[in-house]
């Protein structure tokens, strides 16, 4: 009796050693994210915080028919699902091509890694020249006759957007593919190769298999990125940007400034729902398909 | 039948390819910092020469430039230190700024990361249902645009009355769950038989983490600073949003309106604005990749 009394005094005191490591963290994330995200929740469904009288979910019917959301909610998307994969893709691509040997290889790592480390506001003046109206852009596109185009107000602007989110993003996840090239074990693939297994066999069965924990890794970066390079829109063309580089960061800032809270917060709410399912999506595929390699 | 000369030369010629194909990529990847050092050598009159169509549309005033045309030039027809000394010396708003920028990024970079190393330790140690669910929510969490913690960081800062503060800033800033997923994933590779041994040789759990964990994760924690101090350096929304006055603006936000109006300082002050990053970068680099990546797993 008395034994597991100890015993069970002694696992109580190990819970509270072991979340006693989380508690500064856990208390100030509840803090500064958890608690203030609730009354956003709460916010999200009432009229206004004065009268507060609940009204269900008629703000967020309210933003779908707001046509500046809209607008900016199908930009962030098109950018996002153009961007973010093609981003991998290349990377993983371009990681392939220069695993083998080349002379050279720190020198271009430093190279590549570069656009990660140059602040934002240092880079923006020379986007700006190059997409300028009579831009370098434009003076490369005047030697094949086409009249010049000023890149940062067509309706292609977030291919813009892509070329500035692939200059930054394609060096750093290139290098972190190539160290988890290196990281495949040989034998395998040596032992596919005995048994006649083809290139593309190996490269989807083995290499692809190996790779998918850093694939996700390198994708969640992508996406924090691109969420991100509202920075770069906002250093290159202020609080409006031309219609077709009006992101949702826009919208929300901007209602932020006219203190519409209601659709502010809908927004955030939407937004987070629309990313939790994005990220339960993608650590479910890893599961299924790297489950047996992973740690 | 290829005989194994023709085999070895195609090998080369390969090689060669791609030598090429990856230093036109890099030469795409610093063209803008070594334009915009280079640059920051001319005098204000080539700028104005060069970029003056850009300056005077943003102005509205569109009848002084001397040609519509923008040049990206690359070599200054002379070297002038002229933006640098009105950086420098004529305008102490920008050292000001810099200033600004030091103060926010610095305390969240460095408590951000060892309020990190704490958590992840927790996280890493001990294992449980609730322990993933949580972490997963920090992974939620880490992936939010700013926008999405946008109001519940006014509303929380506006409550603990620290709005127009720095500490609206930074207090959250050193909560950010990006770095505790980063430091979480490096420590779970960490071989339980370092921490059993440890145990047995009748370490406590505070030892184990100060004398085993972090000497072990020391190239992790310096990446993944880099990687915080680099994100909070670049920062522009936070400023922008819980700050009262322009004189606590950080650069970030600052050198945005200089691209408006003081363009022939920008290039300088773009500069100025980029060394300690260049600095850290150049001692951090070779952390960069192997503190990150976990694919090579510990080096005991």
């Amino acid at each position: 009796m008395q034994e597991s009394n100890l015993k069970r005094r002694r696992h109580i005191a190990e819970g509270i050693k072991s979340w006693s490591w989380l508690a500064p963290s856990l208390i100030g994330v509840s803090i500064f994210f958890i608690i203030p995200f609730c009354v956003v929740m709460y916010y999200s469904v009432l009229d206004n915080p004065i009268f507060a009288n609940f009204v269900g979910l008629q703000n967020f019917i309210g933003l779908f028919s707001n046509s500046a959301f809209l607008r900016a909610a199908k930009n962030t998307a098109i950018f996002s699902v153009i961007a973010v994969p093609l981003s991998v893709i290349l990377s993983l691509w371009m990681a392939f091509a220069l695993n083998s040997k080349i002379p050279g290889k720190s020198w271009l790592r430093s190279c590549f890694l570069c656009p990660l480390m140059v602040p934002i506001a240092s880079v923006v003046l020379v986007w700006q020249v190059i997409f300028h109206y009579h831009g370098t852009l434009d003076q490369v596109t005047a030697l094949f006759g086409i009249a010049p185009v000023d890149w940062l107000k067509t309706s292609w602007s977030y291919l813009v957007l892509t070329v500035m989110f692939l200059w930054k993003t394609l060096g750093y996840n290139m290098i972190l593919f190539m160290s988890a090239i290196a990281g495949i074990p040989r034998d395998i693939v040596e032992v596919a190769e005995l048994e006649g297994a083809g290139g593309w066999y190996k490269f989807i069965h083995i290499k692809l298999r190996y790779l998918s924990p850093t694939i996700l890794f390198v994708t969640i970066l992508s996406i924090i990125s691109s969420f991100k390079m509202f920075r770069e829109v906002y250093l290159l063309t202020g609080d409006y940007p031309y219609e077709s580089m009006y992101l949702l960061q826009h919208f929300m800032n901007n209602t932020f400034n006219s203190l519409d809270y209601q659709k502010l917060s809908s927004a955030a709410v939407l937004l987070a729902v629309v990313m939790i399912i994005i990220i339960g999506i993608l650590f479910l595929i890893e599961r299924k398909y790297g489950e047996d390699v992973e740690e | 039948m290829k005989t194994p000369v023709i085999r070895h030369a195609k090998e080369k010629i390969a090689t060669a390819l791609l030598f090429l194909l990856a230093l036109f990529a890099a030469l795409l990847f610093i063209m803008p910092t070594v334009l915009t050092i280079s640059n920051s050598f001319m005098t204000e009159k080539e700028i104005m020469a060069n970029y003056g169509a850009m300056i005077e549309n943003a102005t509205e005033d569109k009848k002084s430039y001397i040609s519509e045309d923008l040049n990206l030039k690359f070599i200054p027809d002379s070297v002038s230190l002229a933006q640098y000394s009105s950086v420098l010396f004529k305008s102490p708003d920008y050292l000001l700024k810099f200033w600004n920028s030091v103060i926010l990024v610095v305390p969240i970079t460095v408590f951000q990361i060892f309020l990190a190393a704490v958590t992840a330790y927790g996280f890493s140690r001990y294992r449980g249902r609730i322990r993933e669910i949580i972490f997963f929510a920090y992974i939620i969490l880490m992936l939010m645009p700013y926008q999405v913690t946008l109001v519940p960081n006014y509303l929380v800062s506006d409550f603990l009355g620290i709005l127009g503060t720095r500490w609206a800033i930074v207090l959250p800033g050193i909560f950010s769950p990006f770095s505790v997923y980063l430091l979480t994933k490096v420590m779970r590779r960490i071989p339980k038989a370092y921490f059993e041994a440890a145990r047995l040789d009748g370490a406590g759990e505070f030892q184990i983490f100060w004398q085993i964990c972090l000497p072990l994760c020391r190239s992790s924690m310096l990446s993944v600073g880099l990687l915080v101090f680099i994100d909070y350096w670049n920062m522009v929304e936070q400023p922008l949003i819980l700050l009262d006055s322009e004189e606590q603006y950080p650069l970030s936000v600052f050198l945005s309106q200089i691209n408006a109006g003081d363009v022939g300082l920008a290039f300088a002050v773009a500069v100025v604005y980029m060394i300690p990053a260049l600095l850290l970068f150049l001692y951090g680099e070779e952390y960069l990749v192997e503190g990150i990546t976990y694919s090579g797993g510990v080096k005991g």
